[in-house]
Formats: structure tokens, C-alpha cells, sequence
């Protein structure tokens, strides 16, 4: 069978893993290098590694520190922030990282999303969703969670999908960083309507979060990043408890 | 038996699809150096040829064509008593005579079969992402040495390998359809999962098929 992922998130801000709460200012929790190596030791399924300054501040993503964990890890991991074209794609890929997430490029330029799929492959391009219910509706926000697009995410989700998007990556902005739980209502409705893996993101903080998104949020993997940084739990504890509870996990 | 010693040289095909260092950090891991090159004079000379390779199969197709490499692969290949040949992911597809990707492509049809879509009436969610684990049908091969029935690995795909003679099938995976995870004919051993992304069962998987 398929083993439910869980993927440690090593948010990156000058070079340092960072988190923020609600995507505000944060604090230092380690070196990306040192950690993504413990995480691969820890049974991680895979790693997200997002540079979350890079679109705010147009930098590129930090093509030597891929290259570094490349060298030192062997999980898939996953890049993004700041990826605006084919190339920065073409770069990421070569330098090392086995999926390229895309958000706020995707929203301005739907069509890199095919285009990308088509040169790369589906299963190499993951769409990140950036999700803040405003008013009972749920918004797609871009810009690291700066600006509201107002495009429906449901809406949105099944575009992504219809254009060969091969994952989406959908984090509840409501939830994130707070320590609640995942958005399990919202995980659940974007599941239900694309045909491709939903990686639930924000708001992780115990094993039974994660039991509940894959359950009922019928995501295919979680990702949290606070809970793992600061070894509040660590990975092979989750994945002991889901398996009591007949959930499928790599072990 | 042979006694003659060959140096080892582990070659990965360079064809433009993909990246090739995380093949080449996992043998380094493992304490093997290797080659990334699309160099036909390195090709003849490997004793282990790898094709890795992520992406189209069409335009995988067209990059070997560009590079000259179809001949060097098919006659490395055809060297069963000096070569190891390994293939990856969409260098196990590429063995075979066809597939549907992107309407019917033709492959290097080293093996009898095509390469299919998963069934989206039957299977939910594709691309098949993330770790499954594996039925070993032969367990006797170098390659599975050490490695236990039903380990995981990671798989990246959305279309799967399906040979002519199941004979060949050393592997196979059940991910709502059973397809084949793994093939075994002479020196050709190929896997659609990722051994460079499997962690500890891909590493010693590697490692047996330098062994």
C-alpha cells in the first residue's frame, strides 16, 4: 500500500530554517543542512524546503544550499519560493530538488503551470495554495500570504489540476502557526474535488492531527515544521501512533 | 570461473532529462565514484551503465536521438557479460517498445512491452506519489540481496512498464492496480521507484548492483 507522507518544512530565510506564526516574524531554529540530514535519519518521508522571502523580495532561491542537502540527504525533497519561469525550474532541478513548488507565479501566469508539466513532467511540479477564509469564503492569497487574489480555492485547485499540476501543497493561513490543528474542513473540500496527492499544511501540533488529516481531511501527506524544529515530538513517534490506528505509514 | 579482474566504472547516461547528482551522491554515499557523461567513448567503457531520467518519454526519446546515444545503450547492453545495466524511473520505461505517454512514443524496445497510463476509472489519485511497498518475486537476484519483502520505496509516476513476458517482473507493487515495480532479464535490471530516494533500502540496493 501507499504510505501517508510526512514532510518536515524547512522554511529558509537568509540562509537559516525559520517560522513564522501566521507568516509573521520569526526564530532561528537551526541550520537547513544539519537538520534536513536529522529529519532524513528521523523517517521523513520527504522535505519541503521553502525560501519565504524570496518572492517578496524577488531573490532567488538559494541554489548552493539545495545543492548542499542534495549531497547529504536521500528522500525526495521538494523547492519553492521565487520561482517565476521555466528556468528557475530548470536550475532547481538540476541543482538537486525532486519537485518545484510554485504559488504566486502560478496564479499571475496560469500557463507555466503546462508549460512547466510538459517540460518537466506533472509529477515534478507541486502548486502551493496559500488559503485564508475571509467572510466564510475561502481565498487564495499570493506573495507569501500578502496579497488576496480572490480567487476561489476550489475554484483554483481544479485549475491547477486540470493544467497537469502533479501535487498541491495547501496551506490553511487560519491555522497556521497556531497550533490548532490542520484545516481539516478545508483539506477535505480541495481533496474532494482534484484527482492529485493534497499535502495539508499550518496548524500541526500532535499525532493526532495528523491522524485527523489523513482520515478525515483525506489528505495524502501533512507537512508541519515548529513541532519537528523544536523537537516537541519527532517523526518515527507519529508514525508509531498512526500505525496503531490502522493508518499506513513507512516505518 | 572468471578469475580476471575488471576495474569497476559506474557511467550515468547524461541525456539532458533531469537531474543526474542525485544519482551520483547516492553511490558516493555508498563509497562508489561514477561518471554523469553522455560521451559514447565513457559509455563503452562503463562496467555498470545507469540511465536515469525524469520527465517526458518523448522528449527523453528525442535527447537520446540528439545525442547519439540510442546505439551505445543498445550495444552496452547487449555486453551481458561486462555490463551491468540499471535503469530508473523513466530509464526503465525507455527499455521498452512504446509507450502512451503523450500519444503513442516510440521506446529503445530492448524489452518486449509498453509503457501505460494508470487507470484513472480504477486509481483516484495519479501521479502514484510517495512510498509503496514492493512484492519481491525474486528474491534470489543480486539486486534484492539483503533487501526485505515488502520495504518501501519511493515512487514518482504516472505510467508503469508492462512486459510482455511477466517472467521478467522481479518486483511488482500494488498501488489499486499490481504493476510491475521491477524488471530482471540478463545483465538489465530496472526499477520504476527512485533507489537514490528510497533511504537505506535504496542505498543497499545500489550497493548490490555495483556488488
Amino acid at each position: 500500500m501507499l504510505a501517508k507522507r510526512i514532510i518536515p518544512c524547512l522554511d529558509i530565510k537568509d540562509n537559516k530554517v525559520v517560522k513564522g506564526i501566521n507568516f509573521e516574524s520569526v526564530k532561528s531554529a537551526g541550520d537547513p543542512v544539519e537538520l534536513a540530514v536529522s529529519y532524513n535519519d528521523d523517517l521523513a518521508d520527504e522535505l519541503m524546503f521553502l525560501d519565504i522571502t524570496a518572492s517578496f523580495e524577488k531573490r532567488k532561491t538559494l541554489i548552493e544550499l539545495v545543492k548542499e542537502i542534495s549531497k547529504n540527504i536521500f528522500i525526495p525533497f521538494s523547492v519553492g519560493g521565487g520561482i517565476s519561469d521555466i528556468n528557475d525550474i530548470r536550475n532547481l532541478l538540476n541543482s538537486g530538488a525532486d519537485k518545484i513548488s510554485i504559488n504566486t507565479s502560478a496564479v499571475l501566469n496560469p500557463d507555466l503551470i503546462d508549460e512547466a508539466a510538459k517540460k518537466f513532467g506533472s509529477s515534478t511540479i507541486i502548486i502551493a495554495l496559500d488559503v485564508k477564509n475571509i467572510d466564510g469564503r475561502y481565498c487564495v492569497f499570493t506573495h507569501g500570504g500578502r496579497k488576496n487574489t480572490n480567487i476561489d480555492a476550489i475554484v483554483w485547485s481544479k485549475e491547477v489540476y486540470n493544467r497537469g499540476a502533479g501535487e498541491i501543497l495547501l496551506t490553511s493561513m487560519d491555522m497556521d502557526g497556531t497550533k490548532k490543528g490542520y484545516d481539516i474542513k478545508l483539506t477535505n473540500l480541495v481533496a474532494q474535488n482534484v484527482k492529485i496527492p493534497v499535502i495539508a499544511s499550518g496548524g500541526a501540533s500532535c499525532a493526532e492531527d495528523f491522524e485527523n488529516v489523513f482520515n478525515e481531511g483525506l489528505a495524502s501527506a501533512a507537512l508541519a515544521a515548529s513541532i519537528f524544529h523544536y523537537k516537541e515530538t519527532n517523526i518515527t513517534a507519529i508514525k508509531n501512533y498512526l500505525r496503531t490506528k490502522g493508518i499506513d505509514v513507512r516505518i | 570461473m572468471n578469475m580476471i579482474s575488471k576495474a569497476l566504472k559506474i557511467v550515468i547516461v547524461d541525456y539532458g532529462m533531469g537531474n543526474l547528482n542525485n544519482v551520483k551522491n547516492s553511490f558516493n554515499k555508498i563509497g562508489f565514484d561514477s561518471t554523469i557523461t553522455h560521451d559514447f567513448h565513457e559509455i563503452e567503457k562503463a562496467t555498470h551503465l545507469v540511465l536515469p531520467g525524469v520527465g517526458g518519454f518523448k522528449d527523453a526519446m528525442k535527447e537520446l536521438k540528439n545525442k547519439d546515444l540510442i546505439q551505445p545503450i543498445k550495444d552496452a547492453v547487449s555486453n551481458h557479460n561486462f555490463v551491468s545495466f540499471l535503469g530508473i524511473c523513466l530509464g526503465m520505461q525507455l527499455l521498452f517498445e512504446h509507450s502512451e505517454e503523450f500519444g503513442n512514443a516510440e521506446g529503445l524496445g530492448i524489452l518486449k512491452g509498453k509503457v501505460i497510463k494508470f487507470d484513472s476509472d480504477i486509481v483516484p489519485i495519479i501521479p502514484h506519489v510517495g512510498w509503496n511497498d514492493i512484492n519481491i518475486k525474486k528474491n534470489r537476484i543480486k539486486e534484492f540481496q539483503n533487501i526485505e519483502n515488502n520495504s518501501f520505496f519511493y515512487f514518482l509516476h504516472s505510467y508503469y512498464c508492462k512486459p510482455d513476458d511477466d517472467t521478467i517482473t522481479a518486483a511488482s507493487c500494488s498501488y489499486y492496480e499490481t504493476f510491475t515495480a521491477c524488471v530482471k532479464k540478463d545483465n538489465i535490471f530496472a526499477c520504476q521507484f527512485h533507489p537514490e530516494k528510497s533511504h537505506d533500502a535504496g542505498l543497499a540496493l545500489l550497493k548490490n548492483f555495483v556488488s
